[in-house]
Formats: structure tokens, sequence, C-alpha cells
């Protein structure tokens, strides 16, 4: 334990470091309690996690639910509440519910309130949103403050329209405002993933630049420990001159290989790392080992931008899908599987004159083909010796969808191609029922970014008392 | 000697929706030094080996503090979007490992 903490009575204004925990990459991921326990045990001055990422695709945005399990969540909850409140330091949740979206924001918010009502407790929450009404980013586009995120489609009022969820990445302004108004527990909408690590050090004076790298690897946990893990506890520790990441599991350590490779992680330039408000700017960085199990890094400076911009995001639904799952074992189908199945396409599309082919999108996967790397496969001269289809329609209504694809699939199961041995049926079938209603198939339509005026000012704070009164 | 023989990291992963990032880690800095020198990871060798336009080679960042090379390439697609092989883009590295390194002692 750092010198003299115990005496402090949580002064922290006068500390001189600042300990923030990291339970877990992702809410719902999980920890071992050995591993929590161990970070309780160096006094943490709050407890932050990261719950969203765009990563599981549009569905999840668009659709308004969780990528991840509410029990999951549930149990991860109920440890780091039960610990914050009786430590009486701020809990931090980070784009609650995966996307952060009204819905997930709600979904999050349930879950909290079953939490103290388990654990006998009422805590004060502060509850930030992140939607962004369509109108005012539609205002915001023809007064030209938006501008696409790397190689995005031009964004038009229709997307904007047509998006079923639109959300703003906030910065630590909103997080630190609710600190301000002494929540217990702040949930949060979309939310950048480093500010709600970054917010209680940078609202007790210390470096924004460090506080905020310390946060972009503190949220993916014991990711950046070697073995890493998405579901084990990390501790940060800053100071006036750089900060500490430690490994809280003794089966984990800390090298400048694992903390340096993961600035690597899930971006374009690890070098300069774009946030709300400004740049971090890792050039100058150094990374050294203090032990096994911890790393310190220092050097990161932080370029404020001249408008102060915020990341958009938005889904939008495309359709219906309906998938049906088969195997191909007969190598004389392999050998002229491409004609088979553009001769069936052909068969499904004229059998039904009254639907519209532009309304319907017809896709054979072909694992053992090019099912996993589709146009990027390099590899086309190989035979594969049994070949995985996926046969997938996207349609305006699912009754199209499930009409086409059990129309394409029995097509192909009994299609009479030359020189067919195995008359009995083409494709084996794992399961019965073999096609699957999908529902409905959303796409990212918004990837922006947007310059705002006042940082705070789109995500509005909404604080409650919940849970049960002593 | 392969890019695979040689790498202790050949990863791939989505950068956001609409970008595709590669991540090459070496043990040491003469493993780093020797692949950064034969440029078999260059935007032309990315071209070729996804059959792409070189335009859509977006970035390539040779990272010293954890001896990477990193580069960035357009997706094919947004994520998820019709016709979506890997959501993640956590499997499209595979190219990458039996690339040569030339010139290796």
């Amino acid at each position: 334990m750092p010198d003299g903490r115990a005496d402090q009575e949580r002064g922290r204004t006068l500390n001189t470091h600042i300990a923030i925990l990291s339970p877990t990459a992702i809410l719902g991921y999980g920890f071992p309690e050995t591993s929590f326990r161990e970070g309780l045990s160096r006094n943490p001055d709050a407890i932050a996690v990261d719950a969203g990422s765009t990563d599981p695709g549009p569905y999840y945005l668009g659709s308004g639910e969780s990528f991840t399990n509410r029990d999951a969540v549930k149990r991860d909850l109920l440890l780091i509440i039960n610990a914050g409140l009786e430590k009486n330091i701020p809990v931090l949740i980070g784009t609650a519910g995966g996307s952060g979206a009204r819905p997930h924001l709600q979904w999050c918010m349930e879950i909290i309130d079953d939490v103290l009502s388990d654990l006998n407790r009422c805590a004060l929450v502060a509850e930030i949103s992140s939607d962004q009404d369509p109108d005012t980013v539609v205002d915001a586009l023809s007064s030209g403050r938006i501008s696409g995120l790397g190689p995005v489609p031009t964004l038009d009022v229709e997307a904007i329209q047509n998006s079923s969820n639109i959300v703003a990445q906030m910065g630590v302004e909103p997080v630190i405002e609710a600190l301000e108004r002494d929540a217990q527990i702040i949930v949060t909408g979309r939310c950048y993933d480093p500010a709600v690590f970054a917010a209680v050090p940078i609202k007790a004076g210390f470096s924004e630049a460090l506080a905020l790298h310390m946060g972009k690897i503190l949220e993916c946990a014991a990711i950046a420990a070697a073995p890493g893990s998405g579901s084990d506890c990390m501790i940060g520790v800053l100071d006036e001159t750089g900060f500490t990441i430690e490994a809280l599991s003794p089966e984990r350590m800390c090298t400048v290989t694992s903390v340096a490779a993961h600035t690597l992680y899930e971006k374009a330039d690890p070098r300069f790392l774009p946030g709300p408000g400004g740049v971090l700017d890792l050039t100058e960085c150094k990374f050294e080992e203090v032990n096994e199990r911890s790393v310190r890094v220092n050097g990161t400076r932080l370029q404020k931008s001249a408008h102060y911009a915020i990341k958009l995001e938005g889904a939008r639904p495309v359709g219906y899908r309906t998938i049906s799952i088969a195997g191909i074992r007969a190598p004389d189908l392999i050998l002229q599987l491409d004609d088979v199945l553009a001769a069936v396409r052909d068969r499904v599309f004229s059998n039904f004159q009254s639907i519209n082919p532009s309304d319907v999108q017809l896709l054979f996967r072909c694992y053992g083909q090019n099912g996993v790397m589709g146009e990027l496969e390099p590899v086309t001269d190989q035979i594969p010796y049994e070949v995985g289809l996926v046969i997938e329609v996207i349609a305006k209504t699912q009754m199209i969808a499930d009409t086409v694809c059990s129309f394409a699939r029995s097509t192909l199961l009994h299609f009479g191609y030359p020189g067919r041995l195995s008359t009995a049926g083409n494709l084996a079938f794992p399961y019965s029922p073999s096609d699957i209603s999908h529902g409905v198939v959303y796409e990212f339509s918004i990837y922006h970014l947007m310059t705002i005026e006042d940082p705070i000012g789109p995500f509005p704070i909404r604080l409650k008392e919940m849970g049960v009164a002593s | 000697m392969k890019l695979s023989d040689l790498a202790t990291v050949i990863r791939s992963k989505n950068a956001g929706p609409f970008e595709l990032t590669f991540d090459v880690l070496f043990a040491t800095k003469d493993d780093f030094e020797v692949v950064v020198r034969s440029e078999i990871l260059s935007a032309r060798s990315f071209a070729d080996l996804f059959r792409i336009p070189e335009s859509d080679v977006l970035s390539i960042v040779e990272f010293e503090p954890a001896l990477a090379i990193k580069v960035t390439i357009k997706r094919v697609r947004a994520s998820g979007t019709f016709g979506e092989t890997d959501v993640y883009g956590a499997q499209q590295h595979a190219p990458l490992l039996s690339l040569e390194v030339p010139d290796y002692r």
C-alpha cells in the first residue's frame, strides 16, 4: 500500500497519486474475485469499467440490444457496486449496454436497480445519455460541422433519418460534471473508452494526457497483460510524472511489450490517438518495466483540437435475414460448385416473378473456399474435400427472406448437375428445421465527426437516488 | 525464413467499422529491423497479397516501442454489411504468415 494512504481519509486533493481499478475488459466478461480483492487492497480511488464496443457489428446499436448477457453483467456489477459503496469510491460505467443508446442505458439502469436491491443499499446514480436527435445531426450536416472519419461514405440526410439509433461519444467533461454532483455510480451512454478511467484523475488535477493514456490501456483491463485476458483485473496508478500499470493476477505479467503492443490494438496509428477534443500524442512516450508485474509510462502529450469534435455512430435497418446451413461432401459437386450456385440463383428468381430481384440479396457462403476472407482470399487454386455452405437471404420482409431462402435450399438440394452420381440429395443438413429466420439486419449508417461548442451540452445528466433507503 | 517463424504476433482486427488493421510484432529489435528493411509489409505487398488497390492501403506505421509494424487497409465493406465474412476482422491475417523474409541470417 502506498505510504500514508490509510490515514488520508480519501483526501483525494492531497494525494500525490491516484489509483483506478479496472475489473474487466467489458462489463459482463467477468473477472476472478481474487484479482478484484487484490485490486481493492491497493485502495483505489475509483472503479471504472468499459461496457461497450462497435466490434460486434451494427446490429446491437441498431436494435438497442446488448451484446453482453444480463446475468453476466449483473454478476460483475454486484461485486463492483458493493465494493464501490463499501469503500465509498465512485463506480463509473462507460458505454452502458454495449452501444450506449437509450435502450442500452435503460437496460443497464434496470440491472443496477436490481443489484442495489439485492445488496439492500441505495446510491446516487448519474445517468448520462448520448443519444443525438436526428434533426440536430441534420442541422450540423447542413452547417458543415460534420466530417467523415476515415474511409466512410459521405453522410446524407436520408442516412441520418433512417438510423434507428444515433449516439455520440462523450469525452471526460460530462463524467467530471457528474462526479462534481457527487454521483456514487455514473452510467454513461456512448463514451470515449478512456473517459470513465480518466475523469477521476483529471478532476483531481492530474495531467489530462497521462490520465487519458492510462485510461486507454485500462479500458481493456488485462488484455494489456501477458498472457492477455479479457476477463481479469488491472490497476493503474497515476502521479505527477507518469503512470504505472499493474496486473493483479499472479498468473499475469505486464511487460513493456505487452503494454506497448496494446497501444496498437484496434486502431490505425499507435502514435496519435484521436479522442473528443484532442489527440493523444505518443511519439515521445517511454515504457519502462518496474518489475515483472508492472510497467511505467510517461511522456504522453495531448494536442487539443481547435474545434471540439465528437464521434457520431448510427445504424439503420436494411431488411430481414434468413439463413440455412448445410455441408457438401460430393467431390463432383464441389468441382462445379460455382456453376451450380449460379444456376440455382437463376432458378430462384425466375420462379418468383412477383419478387423483384433488386429487393432481395441472395448469397451463398462457401466455407472451405473463401468463407472467411471473401474477396481478400488469396488462395484460389485449392479444391476442398468438403464445403460448409450458408445460404443467406436479406429481403424487405421476413416472409420474402424465408421464401427465397427455402426455395434456394430445396432447389440446391435436388439440383441435377452434369455427371451427378448422388441423386438422392446434394446437401447435408445439421439441423431440422434447416432454415433460421434471423430477424432485422442493420448496417452502420453514421461514423462521422461532429464539431460542438459545449462538450457537456449534448450529453444530458440525470441524477437519481436508486435502491433501498437504509 | 517465413514471417511466422520470425514474428511473435501476427494479427488482424477492425480499427473501427470501416478499417482493418494488421499488427506484426517481434521479439527483438534486430528481427523488427530486418523486416522493416525488407519492405515485405508495404502498400505494394498488401495490394498484391489481398488483391486490393494500393490506394486502399491507408497507412503503414513502424512503432518501435512495441517492435511492431502496423498496416491498415480499407475494409471491403463496413463491418456487418451484407456479404460480411468477418465482423471483428480477426481472421484476415493468415496470408501474412507465409510471407518470405528475404536475406535473414
